[in-house]
């Protein structure tokens, strides 16, 4: 099947299977592995990515169900050079060992971010808690998130980042 | 960017150099390496625990048109492949020929053009198979009469692995005999998976022209692997390159080879083209390394004024269906003789019985400290059971019995000799920043009212840095480390080391151990690691040995560098060598400060065309390996807070306080970050985490859906305090510290909830505490979890 799907303001189309992956499409389709892969059952959330504006499990998403979809992934979270505040934040706040749970936590953080600029503790913990990770026992990663609430973690408009990308790409 | 203002030159809080890569989306994982014309493998697992192979009939694989091989036992066989060695000189095998012993043993290996197709392809593979009785429960493993599990090994009649001991027997009987109080507790640590969020695999390219393999692979130790798959497949050493790139997670599951390695290599051998193997999540839970499965009836013999008189256990070990354990070889049972902990005990005795069952290989991995973990656990057990018998606060008991400081060096009963600590300052701090005396007045109020809460301490003295070559080794590979250092004409870098991050934060870390040693800032410091072409030899990462080893060779090659640059600073200021002094960064003429060269300008001068003195070669670079003369021995006090719902047997962790001293803090927000990790994989174990079996040996712990692990929710916000007591024969005096949370907080989980349920006349209750082991602790119907038979 030939599907088009919008990933990061690009739009690229490919022919597929009707059974392939969004997760898959992402990283061997089209070579964009900061998205992962961890588990077989929908529970690790390390595949999180957006669709059309909302975390989505890219496990658990066909690739043809994202054709004429636009899908936001972690190589599209910075602003072109300038890191998003929750990159930032999970640097300053040593959100993140081995990485593996990174892009997936990022997502959802930004996403969270977007919806409720000032989270609490608890509504961070809540937000990921469809996510795992085996590394951090989850402290930092619920620190980088208000560090970033607190340096200007606000959204930005989305059009504006589509620009962005648009130039990187 | 920094947490606390400026970067430090060498120790200090500092972000990590390696998240650049990460944050953007840009990390390298195996999974992520795409090679051109790269084909795809999948692995054809047992859905029996144990059966008889009849027939493997592959043609109609064969004939999918995107396969490009169907791999069987048989196979292999013909390559003088079919078995393998494992790390405890027991042998594997890579699929199987005769019998499959467990669920999800592999069986074939099909490589295609796609993941997608070879996964087809297993369909079309028709294995018939005669079931065996299967040995589940490790206790009914040596019954006369148990079905034989490794009958692949001559004259073998029974599923015995080994028998093991220390300590004194006699001794230990003495003091049992004349104690006031002896107490006895059965207790199971169960099997346990570490569960890295990235599954293991392999992408394996054998250059047919060069003859070179090239091997991306999850694993903890490339050098290791690098040298056992010389003697696996025969193949020159020196023709094989291991890689282990970006590693997401390992604790201790990315030690050992596991056999779809090993098909992936003969499958690009086979091809001619590189292979890529990447396991599903339940074939990660159900075959590759567990860990635990450990059968402890504890006893602990004490003075009626609570004084701790002696330990003793007889350990049944169940090691699945082959001795794939990794630890040193002369410890069958790793170092689960520090089980005296950290007290003062007169005497100690274990044993320990090894068996094969019809499960997963494996057995040291998930932050265990080759078994620590397992130790600590027992004594921490056993010492609130002899409170709870006394009527003594079990952290009063414990300060009781605590070592003292300047009984350091200490050496145990089991031959242990503990560099140093402070134990009971460490104690302290602990019941300090919970609020001990408090807590335990809210408690009796709590109790008043009849609602469930309970606190837990635990005390725990780790053994990492293995270790001397004299007496440890694996696979008669001795524990030394190598590092190399070279130093640039500008002044800038390179470090090469022999163990492997998968989060630990090395390319941070170890910069920042030779920029303490040089003055050099970190950023000018560039950590290689992770691939054998460019790497000194080394065991690699796991039981926390990169700081304690690795750490020390990093030190150890940057001191040789600074005296090699005091001999030139010597030639470049034409002063004599003892005349200068080092201060951070620069020599100095003694009594001149002004007279110096720094770091930089020695290093371009090195480089030149400078008269250097008679015997100094040019160049700062230098290359050094560390043979540690003993383990270093972390330790810490925990305490947890817990509240249990009568009602269902839900356990909320309300606060945990960890006090860690791990010695010399390199970069104190990475140690703060292991610590946390590891609080939460004790917390998993000790509330959820179990791969239990039904009475067919079938997994009951092969997906995320049934092995539960503790997310955000869960964990409470971790408060940490520290203590630091360096380590007196460590070049820097750090210790490790990447598993201490892991071997000291389950016990202070399960104390807690047991304390909790102490009105209720509950003494014991075997993880995982789910809230139904739980509820039926409370009713006086303790079950075992993990076995469905119960
Ligand atoms: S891969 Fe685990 S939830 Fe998607
Ligand atoms: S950082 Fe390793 S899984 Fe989260």
């Amino acid at each position: 099947m030939q599907i088009t799907v919008t990933v990061n303001g690009e739009r690229y189309t490919r022919g597929v299977e009707p059974r392939l992956l969004l997760v898959h499409f992402l990283r061997d389709d089209l070579g964009l592995t900061g998205t992962h892969w961890g588990c077989d059952t929908s529970n690790c959330g390390v595949c999180a990515v957006w669709l059309d504006g909302a975390p989505v499990k890219s496990c658990t998403v066909l690739a043809v169900m994202a054709d004429g979809h636009e899908v936001r992934t972690v190589e599209g979270l910075a602003h072109g050079a300038e890191l998003d505040p929750v990159q930032q934040g999970f640097v300053a706040c040593h959100g993140l060992q081995c990485g593996f749970c990174t892009p997936g936590m990022m997502m959802t953080a930004r996403w969270l971010l977007d919806h409720d600029p000032d989270p609490s503790e608890e509504d961070i913990r809540e937000a990921v808690s469809g996510q795992l990770c085996r590394c951090t026992g989850y402290e930092n990663i619920v620190r980088s998130i208000r560090w970033a609430a607190e340096h200007g973690g606000a959204a930005r408009p989305a059009e504006e980042d589509a620009g962005r990308e648009e130039v990187r790409t | 960017m920094t947490t606390t203002g400026e970067r430090p030159v060498g120790f200090g809080r500092m972000t990590r150099k390696e998240d650049a890569r990460f944050v953007r989306g840009h990390g390298t994982y195996v999974d992520d390496v795409r090679l051109p014309g790269m084909l795809y493998g999948a692995v054809l697992r047992s859905p029996l625990a144990h059966a008889r192979i009849v027939s493997v009939d592959t043609s109609a694989a064969e004939a999918h048109p995107k396969v490009r091989a169907v791999i069987t036992g048989e196979t292999l066989a013909g390559l003088g492949l079919a078995w393998m060695p494992t790390l405890s000189y027991d042998t594997q095998a890579v699929l199987a020929t005769d019998k499959v012993r467990f669920q999800g043993q592999e069986v074939a290996f099909v490589v295609a053009e796609d993941r997608y197709a070879a996964r087809d392809a297993l369909e079309l593979i028709d294995v018939e198979y005669d079931p065996l009785p299967p040995v589940v429960d490790a206790r009914r493993a040596l019954d006369p009469g148990a079905p034989v599990i490794r009958d692949d090994k001559e004259g073998r009649t029974d599923n015995h692995v080994f028998d093991w001991e220390a300590g004194d027997r006699a001794a230990t009987d003495e003091v049992f005999a004349r104690a006031d109080v002896v107490v006895g507790q059965d207790m199971l640590y169960p099997r346990v998976h570490p569960a890295p969020l990235e599954t293991c695999g392999t992408v394996a390219d054998m250059d047919a022209v060069t003859g070179k393999l090239t091997v991306w692979s999850t694993t903890q130790a490339p050098h290791a692997h690098r040298t056992l798959y010389a003697m696996v497949a025969g193949l020159p050493e020196h023709k094989i390159r291991v890689i282990s790139p970006d590693i997401g997670g390992g604790f201790g599951n990315k030690v050992g080879i596991y056999p779809g390695y090993v098909c992936a290599v003969v499958g690009s051998i086979v091809t001619g083209k590189p292979v890529k193997w990447v396991e599903d999540r339940s074939e990660n839970l159900m075959s590759t390394s567990f860990a635990r499965d450990y059968h402890m009836p504890g006893e602990m013999a004490a003075s009626r004024d609570g004084r701790i008189l002696g330990v003793r256990v007889k350990v049944l070990a169940d090691h699945g269906a082959f001795n794939s354990t990794a630890q040193p070889t002369k410890y069958p049972a790793g170092f689960f003789h520090i089980f005296t902990g950290s007290y003062d005990i007169e005497a100690a005795h274990c044993e320990v019985t090894g068996v094969y069952t019809n499960k997963a290989p494996g057995g040291v991995a998930y932050a265990c400290s080759f078994r620590v973990t397992e130790a600590v656990y027992l004594v921490e057990r056993m010492v609130d059971v002899l409170a709870a018998e006394l009527g003594t606060d079990p952290a009063e008991l414990r300060m009781r019995n605590l070592l003292r400081p300047e009984q350091f060096p200490y050496r145990n009963k089991t031959g242990w000799e503990y560099d140093s600590g402070d134990y009971p300052r460490a104690l302290r701090l602990a019941m300090d920043l919970a609020h001990y005396e408090e807590l335990r007045r809210e408690q009796a109020e709590r109790r008043e009212r009849g609602e469930l809460m309970g606190i837990g301490v635990s005390f725990f003295t780790e053994a990492v840095g293995a270790g001397p070559r004299k007496h440890m080794d694996i696979l008669g590979l001795g524990m030394a480390d190598g590092a190399e250092l070279r130093v640039h004409p500008t002044g800038k870098a390179v470090l090469r080391i022999s163990v492997q991050t998968q989060g630990q934060g090395h390319e941070t870390t170890f910069a920042q151990i030779v920029a303490e040693e040089l003055g050099i800032p970190p950023e000018d410091i560039d950590v290689v690691h992770g691939d054998t072409d460019q790497t000194p030899f080394g065991l690699g990462t796991y039981g926390s040995r990169s700081t304690p080893v690795s750490g020390a060779a990093a030190a150890l090659v940057a001191r040789k560098v600074r005296e090699r640059a005091r001999l030139v600073a010597s030639a470049m200021l034409e002063v004599s060598p003892d005349d200068l002094e080092w201060e951070k960064g620069r020599w100095f003429v003694t009594g001149d400060p002004d007279q110096g060269r720094t770091m930089a300008e020695i290093a371009l001068a090195a480089h030149s065309t400078l008269e250097l003195p008679e015997g100094v070669e040019g160049h700062l670079d230098a290359s050094c390996v560390y043979n540690p003369p003993n383990l270093t021995f972390p330790f810490g006090a925990y305490i947890c807070v817990a509240d249990v719902d009568a009602g269902t047997g839900q356990v909320k962790v309300r606060r945990f306080v960890a006090v860690d001293d791990c010695g010399t803090r390199i970069n104190p927000m990475i140690v703060e970050g292991q610590v946390h990790g590891g609080l939460a994989d004790g917390l998993g174990m000790a509330l959820m985490q179990v791969i239990a079996f039904d009475e067919d040996g079938n997994c009951l712990g092969g997906s995320f859906m049934d092995y539960l692990l503790p997310t955000a929710v869960e964990c409470p916000s971790w408060e940490l305090g520290e203590t630091v007591t360096p380590s007196p024969h460590h070049p820097i005096g750090a210790k490790g510290v990447g598993e201490s949370a892991t071997v000291g907080s389950p016990a202070a989980v399960v104390n807690a909830v047991v304390d909790a349920l102490r009105p209720l006349g509950v003494r014991h209750v075997d993880m995982p505490l789910t809230p139904a082991a739980v509820w039926r602790a409370a009713r006086g119907q303790p079950f075992r979890s993990d076995l469905a038979i119960t």
